[in-house]
This record gives C-alpha cells, structure tokens and sequence, in this order.
C-alpha cells in the first residue's frame, strides 16, 4: 500500500508533476545529446589501435615529409608495417559536399587498417586501378555512389578537377568506425604533382607505422625520431591516439563550455524538481504530521519523499533516454559530415541514469528534511 | 478501577519571541480505565496540549505521565512513534484521512506498521469499518465523503489498532448536529460496549454531556475539584 500511495501522491497534482517529468526528460536528452556530440568528437580517438604510430613533421603538420622516410624508417626496430598518405581536401561538386579524403599507398593502408572492411574481389579492382578509389559506405550513400562510377573531385590544395573511379565501398567494422571517408592511389596524386607543381613531389603528409609490439609504442617513436634528428625536416612520432587527440585538443575550449553546458542542464533541473517536491511537502506537512501521530517515523517519510522524488526524475529520465535516440538520429542526419561517428553510446545512458538518480535524491534532501524536522503539533495546527 | 493514565506535576510552556508562555502549570490527574473523559474549558487554556502530552505527541516540560504503566515522559522520539502506534488511537477535528487513500486504506494505516499479514490487516479493517457502519464505503476517497462519514472513518482508523486509549480533538466541532449525535453515540458504544478510555477535549456542552466525566482547564490550571458537573460547567 505504501507504493501506492507513493504513486497516487506522485500524481496527486498532476499538471505540476507533468510538466516536471517533462522538464526532466528534456533536460535528459539534452544532456545525452551534449554527451553525445562530446563522445563524437572523441571518436576518431576512440577507434584509433595501440599498434599504430603516426610520423608527421615536427614543425606542424601542414609540412610535409620526404617519401624518401619511408625505408629509412621501417629499418627502426619494432616496426612491421610502413604506410603513407597525404590529406587532399577535395570536395564533390560543390564546398558543401565536404568529405574527408586522403592520397594512400593503399596495400599497406589497407593492411593497417583491418576495420575497414573491404570485399577481396573489390579490394583487388582497388589495387590494380591507379585512379580508383574507396569510398565508406555511408560516404557512397550520401552521394549515391556505385562501385565503377566515375567521380570527380575538385582539389582545393591540389587544384583541378580530380577524376576517380569508385572501385570499392567499405563499411566499418562496427559503428565506430567512420565510414565516411575517400581513400585513393597517392601515386595518382604524386605523378599528376610531378607534371604540374613539381617541387611539391614526392612529399607526403604523415607516415602510419604499424607495430610489432604495441607496449613498445614509446621507445618505437623516439627510435624513428631520433633517425631524422637535425634532418632539415625532423619528424615527431606519436601514437595514433596522440595524434587523434592533438586535433581534439584544438577544439578543447569548446568541448569544456559543452561539458558546462551540459551540468548546468542537470543543477537547473535539479533546482526545478527540488522546487517541485518542496512545494508538494510544504502543501503535506499536515499530512505528514498525522503520519507522524500514527507512529510512522522519519525514515518512512524520508522513503515517501525521496520515492516521489526518484519517480518523477526517473519517469523524465526514461522518457529523455528514449528520446535521445531519434534526436541523435536526427542530428546525425544534419551534422554528419562533422560527426561521422555520431551514436549514442552506453557510457551517455549510464550518464544519464547516474544524472537521473542524482537529481532524484538530491532534490529530496531538503523536502526530506523539512517533513522530517516538522512537529506533529505544529503539522497538525496546518490542518485546521 | 485502575488509572490508566496518570499525570503527576505536569508542566508546559512554550516559548513565544522573547517571552516563556506557560500552557500548562501543575498538573495532576488520574484517568481510570474505561473512562470516558471529556477536558473543557476556554480557547488557549490548555486542553489540546494536555491531550497532546497524554498521547505522546508533545513533551511535558516538567512532571510524569504514564499510560498503562509506562512513563512516556522519559521515552525517546522513536521510542514514543512505535508506542504511538501501538497505544493510541487519534481522532481529530478535521478527521485527517490522506485524500489520495480509500476509506479502506486510511483505515489500514496504522496497521502497516503492526507486522501482521495482509489478510489479517484485512479482517481487522473491515471489523473496524464495519464497527462505525461504513462498510458499503470502503472504496471511497474522502472527498467522496461527507463530514460525518470521514469522521466515522476516522474512529475505525482509530479504534483499528485496538489501543490502549482513545484521544479526541474536538471531534464534532467540524460536523452539523445530526453528524455529531453520529459521531458522539458510536464513542458512547466504544466506551460502555467495548471498554475503551477515550479523553476528548471540546468546547461543546453537548458533546461533553455524552462523556461519563468532565474536568476543566483553565489558564493552565485544572479546576480544584476533582470532577465538575456539566450543569456546574454551564
């Protein structure tokens, strides 16, 4: 009977309990949505492997580096794997149509990649084609794009008109993994540079180092570094995730005013559904003082309290969970050419469930306090 | 017959801004078993917080009380809620049923804090609604209620416990006559059928007329003699 009664006094203003489950839910989802545009910036971070080493210039990376490197650094101990590329920044037809897209060496590329996943048949069109190319699969849909159609970029650092031919489509491993990104033949670019600009021949922007032993990652790095010491382009080596968190750690003003953004979101909220349960203790106290004349004690009115509390914030939050995932969907639809990887994650949801119990109990404490500390004499007086 | 409650040198005050009000000075009184005591007297003489010290609602400043033999002056706050629960039955004013209970459930109350099992709990309520004759009501809300009904409901949450004593505040002073002639005969029948102590303060003569004795309260004093008459009192 207790549970019932904690329901019926729940809903006993309903209006008021309504809007409050509503104020809740959407401060869930936008905090799920905020966590979730947070998670998406980190996913390149996320999705990047232990066993990879990405070699760039010291200086910055828009400096590029010597093809010549690449022997020289897979002679360093503890590297397996030597692959290369460059970013070419292209865009399809028009500056909107923006993609990422990079000039590989795809063998190895490929090699190193394993998370996308490519058929073997068009894997092997790939190779051989040296104006092919390979595309993502969300990439090909969002142009739709089929294997042996013909592209045509147009080049912003590399100026033209760049034809390709679609020759596979990858997908992602799993949602992780982007899939929104264009891989071509850096001897493509390289032999059209050679004929136009050739002074900027035979550079590539960044090497990508697979590893025999990923706990060797640091001393690998500071190996290949220390091969073009005093060169007159030095290199610095990182991990994959070092490199993904340098381009994050651009954005880091904006990140943390979204991480405010977003706990802002859960103390307004929380200010609002403790507003919401002192106005409905405050309306009880007579009540609660009868409670009291019947011997019920501190302990249950606390229960009553907080199980109100926590059924109000946990109706919100259940309501703005299931909303999050149309939302981020919708989103996704309008920004996913910034976000590639843009889903909710289980670590969001579990955000929003702690963020949900910790209003729920938070805004009972002083409620709590108050129908705990009123004298059943004086609660009573409230009546008449 | 036995004192039920005893009140020895029972003092109260309250304190109002800078000043100590004394509510009550003095107390002494013995309440018998099976009494059915009415407490008069003026507005702010006393009465509610003589009957509120006696239930354990309050605590006496100064002096002893004890109900059935245990002293609930020197109880601790839980102490005194699990004696509550178990001793005494409460009938308000204003009756006090949760609006958001049926009859039924406001009577079953009390005895969620008694342990017993649903279907005994069960059985108890409908001997108590059955008992003030509101059995065909059992699934109405209070406000589905009128005055009269509540209060009957109010009687059954009290008496539902089987406690030691019954204490009312004013119970009919929220009724018209026919619900207070109601209300007063069904205490009449806990007391003389059933054996029940029941202390109600009030401020009507004829309620007061209903009780088997009187005592009256003034400025905080107990009149000196031991009972007075209701002719006396009018």
């Amino acid at each position: 009977m207790l549970l019932r009664l904690l329901f019926r006094n729940t809903f006993r203003h309903r209006l008021r309990a309504a809007l409050t489950v509503c104020g809740m839910a959407v401060a869930i989802l936008a905090f799920g949505l905020l966590r979730t545009v947070i998670a998406a910036w980190y996913a390149g971070v996320e999705a990047s492997a232990a066993n990879r080493l990405v070699t760039r210039n010291a200086i910055s990376l828009v400096f590029t580096l010597p093809i010549s490197y690449k022997d020289r650094i897979r002679g360093v101990e503890g590297v397996k794997i030597v692959s290369y590329g460059a970013w070419f920044g292209a865009y399809y037809v028009e500056q909107k149509n923006f993609f990422a897209n990079f000039a590989v060496e795809p063998k190895t590329y490929l090699e190193l990649y394993p998370e996308f996943v490519v058929p073997a048949d068009q894997k092997e069109a790939f190779l051989r084609d040296r104006k092919g190319c390979v595309v993502g699969r969300k990439l090909a849909k969002r142009f739709n794009w089929r294997v042996n159609d013909t592209v045509t970029l147009i080049g912003t650092i590399f100026p033209g008109n760049w034809e390709f031919v679609v020759r596979a489509i990858y997908d992602g491993r799993d949602d992780t993994i982007d899939d929104t990104q264009f891989f071509f033949h850096w001897d493509y670019l390289n032999e059209t540079v050679k004929r136009t600009v050739p002074r900027r021949a035979d550079q590539v922007g960044f090497y990508m180092i697979g590893l025999s032993d990923p706990d060797h990652a640091a001393a690998t790095a500071k190996a290949i570094d220390a091969v073009f010491k005093n060169s007159y382009a030095e290199t610095l080596t990182e991990t994959e995730r070092s490199f993904q968190m340098g381009f994050v750690s651009m954005s880091e003003a904006i990140l943390t005013a979204i991480r405010l953004v977003s706990l802002v979101i859960i103390v307004i909220i929380m200010a609002v559904v403790a507003n919401t349960m002192a106005m409905s203790v405050r309306e009880r106290l007579g009540e609660f003082a009868v409670f009291k004349t019947l011997g019920f004690q501190g302990r249950y009115l606390a229960g009553m309290i907080l199980g109100e509390s926590l059924f109000i914030t946990t109706l919100g939050g259940l309501f703005g969970i299931l909303l999050t995932f149309p939302a981020a969907e919708a989103f996704r639809r309008e920004v996913g050419t910034w976000f590639p990887v843009f889903k909710v994650e289980p670590e969001t949801i579990y955000l929003d469930i702690a963020a949900t119990l910790i209003v729920g109990t938070v805004a009972a404490v002083l409620p709590v306090w108050r129908a705990m500390s009123v004298r059943i004499a004086e609660g009573l007086r409230r009546i008449g | 017959m036995a004192a039920i409650v005893e009140i020895l040198e029972v003092s109260k005050a309250y304190r109002r801004g800078g000043y100590l009000l004394a509510v009550l000075t003095n107390i002494n009184l013995a309440i018998e078993t099976g009494d059915f005591l009415a407490l008069m007297g003026p507005s702010g003489s006393g009465k509610t917080t003589l009957l509120n010290l006696i239930a354990g609602l309050d605590q006496a400043d100064e002096g002893t009380i004890r109900v059935g033999g245990v002293d609930i002056t020197s109880l601790s706050e839980s102490d005194l809620a699990a004696w509550r629960a178990g001793n005494v039955g409460f009938i308000f004013q204003f009756y006090n049923l949760i609006p958001v209970l049926t009859a039924f459930e406001n009577v079953e109350l009390p005895l969620m804090l008694s342990g017993l099992p649903k279907k005994e709990r069960q059985e108890h309520v409908a001997m108590a609604l059955g008992l003030v004759n509101l059995q065909d009501r059992m699934d109405h809300y209070p406000g589905q209620l009128s005055g009269g009904q509540q209060q009957r409901v109010a009687i059954a949450r009290a008496v539902v416990t089987d406690p030691t004593i019954l204490v009312a505040d004013e119970p009919t002073g929220d009724l018209d006559r026919g619900s207070a002639e109601e209300v007063l005969g069904l205490m009449e029948q806990l007391s003389s059928g059933l054996g029940k102590t029941i202390i109600m303060v009030t401020h009507d003569p004829r309620a007061a007329r209903r009780a088997r004795s009187m005592r009256y309260l003034d400025k905080g004093v107990l009149a000196h003699a031991p009972q007075i008459t209701f002719s006396e009192y009018l």
